[in-house]
């Protein structure tokens, strides 16, 4: 191995064992998702007589959601840390050795996306377990697991963003209710086409977290669907190159070498 | 060929933008295996001079060179050179010591055969093999600066910077500290720059020391000639008795004392002259002191202040009403 | 007398506190209005769902449940408050200077329902604007509000008491864990008689089911069940009363 692929694997090494070592930090985003989807499936599995309503299960619809919340978690999480970094001074450490900022990036988004991936595999199995059946078949979840990946990494790159602009934790962790409200204002909880109130159809129709949703949503309960898959991955690939370009231009600022 | 591993600065500025100039045009030229003994209370600069010759902070002005590569646009090569302990030691609380190693060995390309070796070495060099695989967070303050000193020595460095290494220190744990840092000069000729607000500290440790106030650098020398600087040895004797007194008049100029009678030393004057003087007389002492001039009194005269409590002082005012309760 | 001026004084302080820092009011405000927009707006396709008999609209209908969420939040925000007073030490302060501890109990409960009410205020005045439908020309509202003040007693006097037992920011979770799953393993999005299968089950045996059934009521104009709802919360109070003034005395142990 190269020394940078070397760094590279070190650090991200890092960001998992520090993860894996608090356990708040793991469980969280595999619990409260799964609580949630718990609460809304059984609450709303009325919604699903719905004229219009395209599955009968509630579950399935509502699966795709943790999937999105995991973008949530990657962003926090890669934030935070990076925050933390910057804060403790390890950054500095850092910076003084050969590392290349980015091999740091690559290492610190390695991490997030490592776990963004068993994060994935958690919400998949239990889906499996309660009797949702993807109706694109074992390629459809392949490429599920892709675009967990990639919003990982996409959302990820989102936090680490943030975590250099402000190099605060607390400024990171405000954040969060800003992607909760994107998170709720979209087709989280019911098809846009279904949702009654013209403005906040137009609100979810803006918001490009419904288009994530529809992208995982179609996978689970419709098939291969070009449209949504379309959508879905160029909104993860728009944040995912605005955000790394960010990144990479925030990097020497904060690395001030 | 290498370079000398030397350190110079020449009227090195740093200016932050909400605060005052923190580096206030330094001057330095410190020599290959010289442990340099950075003196100063808190906020006088010395952390961010550190920052600058580490490369971690640009200066607004004036240039440095450590073993003759320029900290702004030789940066890399500077990083390749140095090492450094930073005041924070910053350290993460959820890997272990022997983690802390393997990942900064990694980082500084070592190559991998290498690494659990120097890992090894290095915990064994300052005591921390029983700790090795305890995580940071449990370590108690020396522990963290001695790892702290073990991961800046990973890849060899010819020039080590040290900002406040002992700060809150046991004195056990500084007793070995200084014994480490010593080796590294002596033994291995590495160049040390250590920044300290302890007179012993410099007194003891440092070939130079150069002393920093307000980002200016008011003093250096050897510790010897800055206290010879300040003036000669005072000698004090109890109980306050004329004919003592008289016999002290022959060694030096009288100086007020508290208790006794006390002469500031003149010319190559020494304790068993003054003590064979006062035998002669048959007369006897109590008490007889020699007090060697301290750091501290170099730092009274240069500044008018002492120098411990000089940055608390400060603090405390800029600090002022936010430590006010919220009631 | 020593009492309500104890009280008087660590309800001001904590009023003061949030009401001159704009990071803990505009939560406290922006947090239910968004939860209300999400719900009433969002779901409202959720009334046409076969069954769905709520006379007066998804809106009334979720306005219930998101006043009465607000109330249990803003409890636990006190709580919060409470737990960062230890950190900085000032509660110690409080400890060693009333002459009568029970009143700093007492004082915090009460911020808690003075910050709930500005919130609930300002919902309210949201929701009207709206235009949200009330049954019976609203005279049973009082009711709804007096039912959910208690909410928010019962809820910071828990939140209270984890506070004074943990005495550390970190029992935030603690404290809003179970209030999260009491508020939403209820009726939420549709009544009671519309949950299916388990979650029928827990929702049925949930206190706050009570609470946001009887509630709804009131907004229809047309009561029901409200005594077994006061006496309900009026239960959870006092027992979290206990609960909290127990934890105080943990709190006077541990110095
Ligand atoms: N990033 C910064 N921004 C503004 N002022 C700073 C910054 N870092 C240090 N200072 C100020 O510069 C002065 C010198 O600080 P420092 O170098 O840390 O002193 P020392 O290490 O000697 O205690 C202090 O007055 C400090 O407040
Ligand atoms: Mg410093």
């Amino acid at each position: 191995m190269s020394d940078a692929a070397d760094q590279i694997f070190v650090l991200a090494r890092r960001s998992v064992v520090r993860t894996s070592r608090q356990p708040a930090q793991w469980i969280a985003p595999l619990v409260f998702p799964m609580l949630l989807l718990a609460v809304n499936s059984g609450g709303l599995k009325a919604v699903t007589h719905l004229p219009g309503f395209p599955t009968d299960s509630y579950v399935a619809f509502a699966l795709a959601v943790p999937f999105i919340q995991g973008a949530l978690f990657a962003t926090m999480n890669a934030g935070t840390e990076l925050a933390r970094d910057i804060q403790t001074g390890f950054l500095n450490r850092l910076a003084l050795t050969p590392l290349r900022g980015a091999a740091l990036l690559a290492g610190h988004l390695g991490g997030v996306v490592a776990l963004g991936l068993v994060q994935a595999c958690f919400y998949l199995a239990v889906g499996l377990a309660v009797g949702v059946r993807p109706a694109s078949g074992v390629g459809g979840v392949a490429v599920l697991l892709v675009f967990a990946a990639l919003i990982a990494l996409a959302f990820g790159s989102l936090g680490t963003w943030a975590a250099l602009r402000t190099g605060s934790a607390e400024s990171v962790q405000s954040l969060f209710p800003v992607f909760f409200v994107f998170l709720f204002l979209s087709s989280m909880a019911i098809p846009r086409n279904l949702i009654q109130q013209a403005w906040f159809r137009d609100v979810a129709n803006a918001n490009p977290v419904s288009y994530l949703l529809e992208c995982v949503r179609s996978l689970i309960i419709t098939g291969w669907n070009g449209e949504a898959l379309g959508l879905g991955f160029g909104v993860v690939a728009a944040v995912g190159v605005g955000a790394l370009a960010l990144s990479a231009r925030a990097l020497p600022q904060r690395l001030a070498r | 060929m290498e370079r000398p591993n030397t350190i110079e600065a020449e009227r090195l500025v740093r200016e932050f933008k909400k605060g005052p100039r923190a580096v206030d045009g330094i001057d330095l030229r410190v020599e290959p295996g010289e442990i340099y003994g950075f003196l100063g209370p808190n906020g006088a600069g010395k952390s961010t001079t550190v920052l600058m010759l580490t490369t971690l902070l640009p200066p607004t002005a004036g240039t440095a060179r450590v073993a003759g590569y320029d900290v702004v646009r030789e940066g890399p090569d500077v990083r390749a050179t140095i090492g450094a302990a930073l005041q924070e030691a910053a350290l993460d609380g959820l890997l272990t010591g022997r983690e802390h190693l393997r990942l900064q060995a990694t980082l500084q390309g070592l190559p991998r055969a290498e690494r659990p070796a120097r890992a090894d070495e290095l915990l064994e060099r300052v005591g921390l093999m029983e700790a090795a695989d305890r995580k940071v967070r449990g370590y108690s303050g020396g522990m963290k600066r001695r790892l702290d000193l073990a991961l800046a020595l990973v890849h060899r460095p010819r020039v080590l910077f040290l900002d406040e290494p002992t700060t809150g220190l046991d004195p056990q744990s500084r007793a070995a500290l200084w014994t480490e840092v010593g080796r590294l000069a002596r033994e291995e000729g590495v160049t040390v720059f250590l920044t300290t607000q302890y007179l012993e500290e410099a007194d003891v440790l440092a070939d130079r020391v150069g002393i920093i106030d307000h980002g200016r650098i008011v003093a250096e020398g050897t510790p010897a000639e800055l206290k010879a600087q300040v003036g000669r040895p005072t000698v004090e004797a109890m109980p306050a008795d004329e004919r003592i007194a008289d016999v002290l008049a022959r060694f030096g100029e009288p100086v007020p004392s508290a208790k006794g009678v006390a002469v500031r030393l003149a010319g190559d004057a020494d304790l068993t002259a003054i003590v064979r003087a006062l035998d002669a007389k048959g007369l006897l002492v109590d008490n007889l002191q020699l007090h060697q001039p301290t750091l501290d009194d170099v730092f009274l005269a240069k500044t008018g202040r002492s120098l411990e409590g000089a940055g608390d002082e400060e603090e405390a005012a800029s600090r002022g009403l936010a430590m006010q309760p919220a009631a | 007398m020593r009492l309500a001026s104890v009280a008087r004084g660590v309800a001001w302080r904590s009023l003061h506190n949030v009401f001159t820092n704009p990071s803990l009011l505009i939560p406290q405000l922006a947090f239910p209005l968004f939860f209300f927009t999400a719900f009433a707006g969002g779901l409202s396709g959720v009334s046409r769902v076969p069954g769905f008999d709520f006379a007066e609209g998804y809106t009334a209908f979720q306005f219930v449940f998101v006043l009465c969420q607000s109330a249990a939040f803003g409890g636990v925000f006190t709580g919060f408050g409470i737990a960062r007073d230890f950190e900085t030490g000032f509660v110690r302060r409080l400890l060693l200077a009333a002459p009568n501890r029970t009143g700093i109990v007492l004082g915090y409960a009460v911020a808690a329902l003075t910050r709930w009410l500005v919130t609930a205020t300002f919902l309210t005045a949201i929701a009207f604007a709206v235009g949200m439908k009330v049954g019976g020309s609203g005279v049973d509202l009082p009711a709804l509000y007096l039912l959910a003040a208690l909410v928010n007693v019962a809820a910071g006097l828990w939140a209270c008491g984890v506070a004074m037992r943990l005495r550390t920011m970190q029992a935030f979770p603690v404290m809003q864990f179970p209030v999260f799953l009491a508020l939403f393993f209820a009726p939420v999005y549709v009544p009671l008689h519309l949950l299916q299968g388990w979650i029928h089950g827990v929702a049925y045996v949930n206190p706050l089911t009570r609470v946001l059934e009887a509630g709804r009521s009131f907004i229809a104009g047309a009561p029901s069940e409200a005594g077994v709802a006061f006496g309900v919360a009026a239960a959870l109070a006092v027992l979290f009363a206990f609960w909290a003034l127990r934890g105080l005395r943990s709190a006077e142990a541990a110095g």
